[in-house]
């Protein structure tokens, strides 16, 4: 996948295609990537300040509650609010707090992270600045995945720019390659004690978290739409937004599309025309992954007309998380593709907690089983089971992300799932002629 | 005071010993893992419950006030 400026789509009036000059109809929609295209690599201090000014001055002390009044939530996946996050760590913070910048992106479908602090390596920092002088931190770390090369490259040489004038000491952290490792409790002990797994909370970062001291642990697109806040405003903000939600938000757009990548949406933009901007169609999409791995599955006709709103979403199952939209071909298994990524949850356990280590090993095996064919008298029978048994079990969420994601793939693909079972053979193998 | 069971899911090795003390509490899963009823423990059991806490090999069990917020099951 790459992120690339693509024709412009005349239908998507409530999409930004990624970082693409855009006519001024959908600056609403185009906020964290307006301005040059990403063939222009990272973007300059020097171009940053010059296409949006400088920080307004005097503003840190007043940002909590622009940010509490603007409806921000955060964008690393649990949609926390953001002003209320940073309010927590101010409230504790003496001074000493430290602004965890969380890079890590371990999802992997997910690119929307590091393509932002590749093309606006200034945008994030300037939220980190903000987010420092606003909470009362005396340091910054960047964590930042290991094996996001461009995005550590940007931010290295981002940091080098602005050496002379930082009131708080920035650091570059690799954050190692891993699924759990941007887990907020996982990335405050690697940056501790060199241990990327999750540690049991309480004491949760804002409480005791780098150093002991209170940690305000932020993904890099939050802080980036903080930026932009700190300098338009609440009122600004709001003003994009179609539904409950306010605000625009990064997507990922993976799967069956001609157009994969990066784009930014105003909150609220129905599925089917984010999947019409990338080149989906009803016919060609079997299912929909929403919110990457830690969301689920959903019916292309209970999805079709679904706004992208975690307001909306939330109360009937459907996870915004990380901005994730992937689309399931119809020659693909639904059965095949639940066991995959239950597989790799598997495989992404810290391998701390009994129910995790064990639990979803068992549901991967029993998944993989089921979609080859050759499963277990009861092995439906004990997903069905387990998918119940194992959440709130682990000391990090990871289990209950996986068991979620089971019973989406339980619910959305229930008659495969039945049929395999059944061994009476896979809907999309039949389909596509293969045996 | 209203008393819950918690386990340290990072500690716990699934001796299960915990069950066997306080089944009408903590059962097992598949793999010997044990699964907490959520809510306060009865007065009647809260004996059985300060011995659950006593004998895990690993320390993982211990009582806190129902409902307190923050923490895990």
């Amino acid at each position: 996948m790459t992120l690339t400026s693509t024709r412009p789509d005349p239908s998507a009036t409530h999409t930004g295609t990624a970082f693409a000059r855009r006519a001024s109809a959908s600056q609403t929609s185009t906020r964290l990537l307006a301005g040059p295209p990403a063939v222009a690599g990272a973007e300059s201090l020097f171009d940053h300040r010059a296409r949006l000014g400088p920080l307004p001055g005097r503003v840190a002390t007043q940002l909590i509650p622009v940010l509490e009044r603007s409806g921000l939530l955060g964008r690393g996946g649990a949609g926390f609010p953001v002003g209320r996050k940073w309010r927590s760590v101010a409230e504790r913070s003496e001074g000493r707090a430290v602004v965890l910048v969380n890079g890590a992106e371990g999802e992997p479908l997910s690119r929307k992270d590091r393509n932002l602090m590749a093309f606006r390596p200034h945008l994030v920092i300037d939220g980190a600045v903000l987010a420092a002088a606003a909470v009362g931190a005396d340091a910054i770390v960047l964590y930042v995945g290991a094996e996001h090369a461009s995005a550590r490259a940007a931010l290295t040489r981002a940091v080098a720019e602005r050496t002379r004038e930082l009131a708080v000491p920035i650091q570059l952290v690799a954050a190692p390659v891993g699924y759990v490792s941007g887990e907020e409790s996982a990335a405050v002990h690697f940056v501790n004690a060199g241990d990327p797994r999750p540690t049991n909370v309480p004491p949760r970062p804002h409480e005791r978290g780098v150093h002991g001291r209170p940690t305000l642990v932020q993904n890099v697109e939050s802080l980036a739409h903080a930026a932009l806040i700190a300098r338009h405003g609440d009122a600004w903000y709001r003003q994009a937004g179609l539904g409950d939600t306010p605000g625009t938000a990064l997507l990922t757009v993976a799967g069956a599309v001609t157009q994969p990548g990066v784009r930014e949406i105003q909150i609220g933009t129905p599925l089917g025309e984010v999947a019409a901007g990338a080149g989906a169609t009803r016919e060609g999409t079997r299912g929909i992954l929403l919110g990457g791995y830690f969301g689920g599955w959903a019916g292309v006709d209970e999805a079709w007309n679904l706004p992208l709103d975690p307001a909306v979403m939330r109360p009937r199952g459907f996870a915004f998380g990380c901005g994730v939209v992937s689309f399931l071909s119809p020659a693909e298994c639904g059965v095949m593709a639940t066991g995959r990524i239950l597989d790799f949850m598997a495989r992404s356990s810290a391998g701390q907690c009994g129910p995790c280590v064990f639990g979803l090993r068992a549901i991967a095996d029993a998944t993989h089983r089921l979609a080859t064919g050759t499963p277990d008298p009861d092995d439906l029978a004990r997903l069905e089971r387990w998918s119940g048994e194992i959440a709130e079990r682990g000391a990090c969420r990871h289990p209950d992300g996986a068991v979620g994601f089971l019973r989406s793939g339980l619910r959305v693909f229930g008659d495969d799932f039945v049929r395999h079972q059944a061994r009476r053979g896979c809907e999309a193998r039949a389909r596509t002629g293969t045996n | 005071m209203e008393a819950e069971l918690v386990i340290d899911r990072i500690a716990c090795d699934g001796y299960g010993m915990c069950a066997e003390l306080l089944p009408e509490i903590v059962g097992l899963d598949d793999w010997g893992y044990p699964i907490v009823r959520p809510g306060p423990i009865p007065d009647s059991l809260l004996g059985h419950a300060r011995s659950a806490v006593e004998v895990c090999p690993v320390l993982a069990v211990r009582l806190r006030q129902a409902g307190a917020a923050g923490t895990r099951r």
